[in-house]
């Protein structure tokens, strides 16, 4: 089992939950963050003043899938996402130690489906 | 507007039948009507005393009643609220987070460029001196002539612009219309439109559609309207063809020319920020007092009617509209409910200065059946992508309102009957001037746009779509994430 957690720009948002929802891979948490990559930051106007934040708005997405829906998951979120600029994000995979429903109380593979 | 005086007096005696039909009413209407009769028979007295004192040569201080000067005064200010922040909080509380500026920008963006536009050339097309029923001249231009200390007469026909208040008064009050009436568009293309498209559209617009339209109902000669030797033809109180019509109309033009947001339907957010538009829903009703009572142009019981069938419409529709919601989708809700009241008070905009209470009451109930059944039925069947309902609210409903002028106006409120007292001529001009605005307004905006586009492109890129106006034509973002 794998954890994923992707950090893209928020407005690609919509074509990535699309591209997952092609592939099957319906469940996922979504959240507005903040953040820096390469980039030095956004530059906004404030009364004609120019200010740099240092930290851009980012929407991360973060999902758990068996093993043998991986590639899916990461080429869905690399379809997605990609605009080609500075700035697209990246994709993030972790070893999941363990799942469980709370529901049901469900364990394993069986539960992230 | 200028017929004021005789259905004033009228009016304190028809109260009586309405009061007893209307117990509940009688305090309400009773007590303002008293004081402004009073103010009414001391208007020529007053003046008499203070002029042997005061240095004002007496023919201009028996003109310029004070009374209704200081409330067409106020009345602009309160119909000035209603573009920013009231419309403007009303639609940007509506849209996603990412685009609220941008609706913001717009209206005030609009009260600036159409308020010099305005002084300059609008009021005089507008209200100039007719040329042949279909504008005015450009005599009045950089308000040449425009007093400021006597009321307009026309001498042909007697007319005035507000028989008791300064010329310039009516210009000022008048201007604020002229603002508001492109910023109802908005809503049509909220979310998708460039900015600077957007202006220059709106300025085209001011002066094909609004300019004309407001001089055929509204300038003394034109030939819609009832400003003339004859007082025959269509009424509109306080804008229902003049604004709602026309802006409504214009947005079903602008909708259709522009196209869906990306997304629509299926995968619109709803609105980003409910308790903002409940802020702009209730400053819309609060300056709406003085569109349609200032339309009176004066501190009198005609404008005391007008307030009364202004705010029993809005209640109405507002009511209407939410329980409907609660009969149909389970629940009512607040988006619904100010929705309702927005359309009612809209609604009865035209005839606020020409219906009694349960004129106001059969108004309001109309204003929120049937642009909810327009907003819930029909328009998902249309696919078509009006933003925040400018037409289905603010064009259905000028539309109704002003026919239904023509049905329930009351011939002891203001002199003119409708259908159920017995007369079809008034419905007639109605149904004609409605026909004549709408059918124009929406060919004129659809070759507007069309123009606009082909120089500038108004529709925002799919880039700046996604991204938000705000950003990508303002940049600025209204809500931090951290801090």
């Amino acid at each position: 089992m794998k954890y994923l957690t992707a950090i893209i720009q928020p407005d690609r948002l919509d074509d990535v939950l699309d591209e997952l929802s092609k592939r099957d891979i319906h469940l996922v948490t979504v959240s507005q963050v903040m953040g820096r990559g390469r980039q030095k930051g956004i530059a906004e106007v404030y009364r004609s003043h120019k200010e740099s934040g240092g930290l851009l708005r980012k929407v991360k997405i973060e999902t758990a899938v068996n093993d043998e829906f991986l590639p899916a998951a990461l080429e869905a979120i690399k379809i997605g996402a990609r605009t080609g600029h500075v700035g697209d994000g990246k994709i993030f995979v972790f070893d999941l130690d363990q799942v469980l429903r709370i529901r049901t109380g469900e364990e394993g593979p069986v539960a992230i489906g | 507007m200028s017929l004021m005086f005789k259905p004033m007096l009228i009016l304190a005696l028809a109260v009586m039948p309405l009061c007893a039909q209307t117990p509940t009413l009688t305090p309400a209407t009773a007590t303002p009507t008293a004081p402004t009769a009073q103010t009414v028979a001391a208007a020529p007295i007053v003046p008499a005393a203070v002029a042997p004192t005061s240095v004002v040569p007496a023919a201009e201080v028996k003109v310029i009643d004070s009374g209704d000067t200081a409330w067409v005064m106020i009345a602009t200010a309160l119909v000035f609220l209603m573009t920013a922040p009231g419309l403007a909080l009303f639609y940007g509380g509506l849209v996603r987070r990412k685009n609220i500026l941008s609706v913001l920008m717009q209206c005030m963006g609009l009260m600036f460029v159409l308020s010099l536009l305005w002084v300059i050339f609008g009021y005089s097309l507008s209200f100039g001196p007719d040329i042949h029923g279909l504008i005015g001249s450009s005599a009045w231009f950089g308000l040449n002539g425009v007093s400021n200390t006597h009321p307009f007469k026309d001498v042909a026909t007697g007319l005035t612009y507000g028989a008791t208040i300064p010329h310039s008064l009516f210009m000022l009050y008048q201007m604020m219309f002229a603002v508001i009436t492109p910023a109802l568009i908005i809503g049509a293309y909220a979310e998708r439109v460039r900015f600077a498209p957007f202006l220059a559209f709106s300025v085209l617009w001011s002066f094909a559609v609004y300019y004309p339209v407001c001089h055929w109902i509204w300038g003394i000669g034109g030939f819609l309207g009832s400003m003339n030797a004859s007082g025959k033809g269509a009424v509109d109180f306080a804008g229902g063809i003049v604004v709602h019509v026309t802006a409504g109309v214009s947005a079903l033009g602008a909708a259709i020319f522009l196209g869906k947001r990306k997304g629509f339907p299926d995968k619109m957010s709803p609105p980003h920020n409910l308790p903002l538009a409940v802020i702009g829903a209730g400053l819309l009703w609060f300056g709406w007092f003085g569109f349609n009572a200032g339309s009176a142009l004066g501190a009198n019981s005609l404008a005391v009617t007008a307030m009364i069938a202004t705010h029993v419409a809005g209640a109405t529709a507002g009511l209407t509209w939410a329980g409907l919601d609660w009969i149909i989708n389970r629940k009512p809700t607040m988006l619904g409910a100010i929705t309702g009241a927005i359309g009612g008070l809209a609604t009865i905009t035209p005839a606020s200065g020409y219906v009694d209470v349960w004129g106001a009451i059969a108004i309001g109930f109309l204003a929120g059946l049937i642009p909810f059944l327009f907003v819930m039925v029909i328009k998902p069947r249309l696919n078509l992508d009006d933003t925040l309902d400018a037409w289905g609210v603010h064009g259905v409903g000028g539309i109704i309102g002003s026919i239904c002028v023509g049905v329930f106006a009351n011939p002891i409120i203001n002199g003119r009957a409708g259908l159920i007292y017995g007369d079809a001529s008034l419905f007639v001009s109605q149904l004609k001037a409605v026909g004549i605005v709408a059918v124009y307004s929406l060919v004129a905006t659809y070759l507007l746009m069309k123009l606009v586009d082909v120089t500038m492109h108004v529709r925002a890129s799919d880039h700046e779509e996604r991204v938000g106006l705000d950003l990508t034509q303002h940049k600025e973002s209204a809500y931090t994430v951290i801090d």
